[in-house]
């Protein structure tokens, strides 16, 4: 993945989320469609990807990916229902 | 947004059937001082709440009573699953069967429906952290009386559990009233909502 500015490495988490988001409904009532599993682990794998790098550059958006060195980032920048800032 | 992890953060798993502390328990669901409404108020309330550390204490506190709600819905469905009619008369568990067979549905011990009026949401941290706190003292004493009625180790072990939550959730809501104490006039501590900027009271 080429260096993506902030918004744009935001928007693949949340194009590639809603996609697996999507996904899955379908794949819990078809779980073998062999097109679809591969969808899923085609896009699974830029959304990881995203988060990884979005999480290493501006913070964690999952609880379990909290890098704990020196202090707790959990709470820093804002919260998703504040809007734009 | 969230995601669902498909685990309990307690173990459950019971072997007797008793529908009559189902019932009993079911408060912790749906009644008044239970797990959905301890959720809603929490996941309500952080969308005002001025600090963020306390925001986000919310949310996660919110998130944590809906696993809860997941553990008490465990165990009820767990004490009513495969009853007999027999077991149901028995049990005193007909009145609610009729209406919902053995599904879970979110009402008080007493029958009374879930209502968001269980919960308050008053856009005013102190308000809100003061109401968080004796919701949490009610839901501790709820599964006080719950586990003097109960004898199954089995059902006991995850009401502990949840019960303790409770003591540790009112503890970190205690320290949350005291930030936002922090960020208050120290001279009029209790005179203003703090949420609320241009708040008339202060002209």
């Amino acid at each position: 993945m080429e260096a993506m500015n902030r918004d744009k490495l935001f928007a693949c988490i949340m194009a590639t989320s809603f996609v697996l988001d999507d996904l899955r409904l379908f794949l819990d009532t078809h779980p073998r469609d062999q097109e679809a599993l591969d969808y899923w682990r085609k896009v699974e794998r830029v959304r990881n990807e995203a988060v990884k790098e979005y999480t290493k550059c501006y913070g964690p958006i999952n609880m379990y990916d909290v890098n704990v060195e020196d202090r707790w980032t959990w709470a820093e920048g804002p919260w998703p229902w504040e809007g734009r800032c | 947004m969230w995601s669902y992890e498909k685990r309990l953060q307690y173990p459950v798993n019971i072997t007797q059937c008793n529908p009559r502390l189902a019932q009993v328990i079911m408060s912790q669901f749906g009644g008044p001082d239970g797990e959905l409404a301890a959720s809603q108020r929490y996941l309500s309330q952080r969308y005002t709440m001025s600090n963020p550390k306390v925001a986000g204490l919310l949310t996660d506190i919110g998130t944590e009573e809906m696993a809860h709600m997941e553990i008490v819905c465990a165990i009820v469905h767990q004490l009513t699953r495969d009853l007999t009619p027999q077991q149901i008369i028995d049990g005193g568990f007909e009145k609610y069967y009729v209406d919902h067979t053995l599904g879970l549905w979110p009402q008080s011990a007493g029958g009374i429906p879930f209502t968001s009026t269980f919960f308050q949401s008053k856009g005013d941290p102190i308000t809100d952290l003061v109401e968080d706190m004796a919701a949490e003292q009610k839901a501790r004493t709820t599964y006080d009386n719950i586990l003097r009625l109960v004898n199954d180790q089995e059902v006991c072990e995850p009401i502990k559990f949840l019960r303790v939550r409770e003591i540790v959730h009112f503890q970190r809501f205690g320290e949350a009233l005291r930030m936002i104490q922090d960020d208050l006039d120290c001279r009029n501590f209790y005179a203003f909502n703090p949420s609320f900027k241009s708040d008339f009271a202060k002209q």
